[in-house]
């Protein structure tokens, strides 16, 4: 209070308060990558998401499961400011993407994200998708850049397609090749929009691989996905959402043997089956 | 057969006339070479307006498309070159014809342009931001690129139709192509000039006409 009283008295505006509740948030190993806090959206006058409240540690990988229309695309959309929350609060690593004045690009870098139309830039190759945003966003030297992005899409099992543009590439490489744009920037936080919906199936799995490789390295992540098998095996906590609020969160043990609530059993038989 | 041979090719005359007219062409290529460029970079920015997110961007440029789509480039031209004076505003004959093919231009360029940013899906624009680019980083390396590329054959179309729109210029006495020809036949009481112009024309467009051909099939293919 007393730095606001000195504020005021050389004229700075009232927006201070904010700021330093951005910065007393000490960064400890356990504060969570993602803090969600009563994050509510509204589309006109519908609620698609009614208070969501989670938090995901680092190293984490959450399940967001949950039928059509539940929300979970959206609230994964909110963690990225892709869509604008109406209300509640959003922190990454400690700082708040709601603030008035978190330079809202900055923050992107940090958190990776991909989507179910892989969405890759079609007039580039595969290494020009990766070196855009090192370019661009991290200011890299090209030398540099282009080592950078093609360390990246060796990770993902794609060194040999580096040169070859997206219409040239499989759809589970192309979606390889998003992972790789996003990694590339070395973001705390990934977030995954269906990553796998638009595959054929017998695609589907180097995608799901590349993900594992991802959890064994250490990634933070945040999954909307149908993938349960993969879900069931993979993730250490899986959320179920319905109705635009979280109905039930657990380890996918929990989720899948034993759901408490009606509406959990009622959609794991429609899917299961 | 003499006597059309002796109207309408005499060489002898187009010989003569040949030096007045290639000045005339030169005036042609200098209009050109401001309206065309410059009135493509206003159209984008006229395109960008159109589909931004701001709503007063996109209500403001409405009138200005409509308006320059709609009146005919013959009546701005005497307008400006013509009416403005009134309003103490004299413009020169060069002045007169750049600005109103450039106000005609960027608005036609501006709805082709439109049309190509808005074949580019959200998604590229998504998956460009949450990497961290800014919204003129996004239009300049993701969007705008792809966009010109999917209305390539529209926009060099419309450069041709610029090209021939010059010769309007004739009518407030800007010695470009057609004014330098039609002044030839007066003097020499012979359509030979004419010709000649049509023959510089099709010579200047004609490369054009083709690529765009080509381009034409290539997005069909």
């Amino acid at each position: 209070m007393l730095l606001i009283h000195a504020d005021a008295r050389r004229g700075l505006p009232a927006a201070r308060p904010l700021l330093l509740a951005q910065v007393d948030t000490a960064l400890t190993p356990d504060t969570p990558i993602l803090d969600v806090r009563g994050l509510t959206k509204r589309f006109g006058s519908t609620e698609v998401l009614k208070g969501i409240d989670l938090k995901v540690r680092p190293q984490e990988l959450v399940f967001v499961i949950g039928p059509s229309g539940s929300g979970k695309s959206t609230f994964l959309r909110c963690c990225n400011r892709l869509e604008e929350p109406t209300d509640g609060s959003i922190r990454v690593a400690g700082v708040e993407l709601l603030a008035h004045k978190v330079d809202i690009n900055a923050m992107r870098r940090r958190i990776g994200m991909v989507f179910q139309s892989f969405n890759l830039y079609p007039h580039m190759t595969a290494r020009g998708n990766v070196m855009l945003a090192l370019r661009k966003v991290l200011k890299m030297p090209k030398e540099q850049a282009r080592a950078e992005a093609d360390a990246a899409l060796d990770r993902v099992g794609l060194a040999d397609r580096a040169g070859h543009h997206p219409s040239a590439l499989s759809g589970g490489q192309q979606q390889r090749v998003a992972i790789a744009r996003a990694l590339a920037l070395k973001p705390e936080l990934m977030l995954f929009d269906e990553p796998t919906s638009a595959l054929d199936p017998e695609l589907v799995g180097s995608v799901l691989g590349g993900m594992r490789d991802l959890k064994a390295d250490g990634m933070t992540m945040l999954v909307v996905s149908h993938e349960m098998r993969f879900a069931q095996e993979a993730a250490d906590r899986v959320v179920f959402m319905d109705g635009g609020v979280i109905v039930e969160e657990g380890p996918p043990s929990a989720i899948f043997g034993a759901p408490k609530h009606e509406r959990t059993r009622a959609f794991l038989s429609r899917v299961l089956n | 057969m003499d006597q059309l041979l002796d109207q309408f090719f005499n060489l002898s005359i187009m010989q003569q006339v040949f030096p007045l007219l290639v000045k005339g062409l030169w005036m042609t290529l200098k209009v050109c070479a401001i309206v065309i460029p410059v009135g493509a970079f206003a159209g984008l920015v006229v395109a960008l307006c159109a589909t931004s997110q701001s709503r007063l961007a996109r209500i403001l440029t409405v009138p200005y498309v409509d308006l320059f789509r709609a009146v005919p480039p013959l009546v701005l031209l005497i307008f400006i070159h013509s009416g403005l004076p009134f309003a103490g505003i004299s413009l020169s004959p060069f002045q007169s014809v750049t600005l109103a093919f450039l106000l005609n231009n960027s608005a036609f360029y501006g709805e082709i342009y439109r049309a190509g940013l808005e074949s580019i899906g959200a998604g590229q624009r998504e998956a460009a931001r949450s990497t961290g680019l800014t919204a003129l980083q996004t239009n300049i390396y993701v969007v705008i690129p792809q966009a010109v590329r999917n209305v390539l054959p529209d926009l060099l179309s419309n450069t041709i139709e610029v090209v021939k729109l010059t010769s309007l210029a004739s009518v407030v006495a800007l010695p470009e192509l057609l004014y330098s020809a039609d002044m030839a036949r007066s003097i020499t009481f012979n359509a030979s000039p004419l010709v000649l112009a049509a023959a510089f024309y099709l010579v200047l467009l004609w490369p054009v006409v083709r690529l765009l051909s080509r381009l034409e099939r290539r997005v069909a293919a």
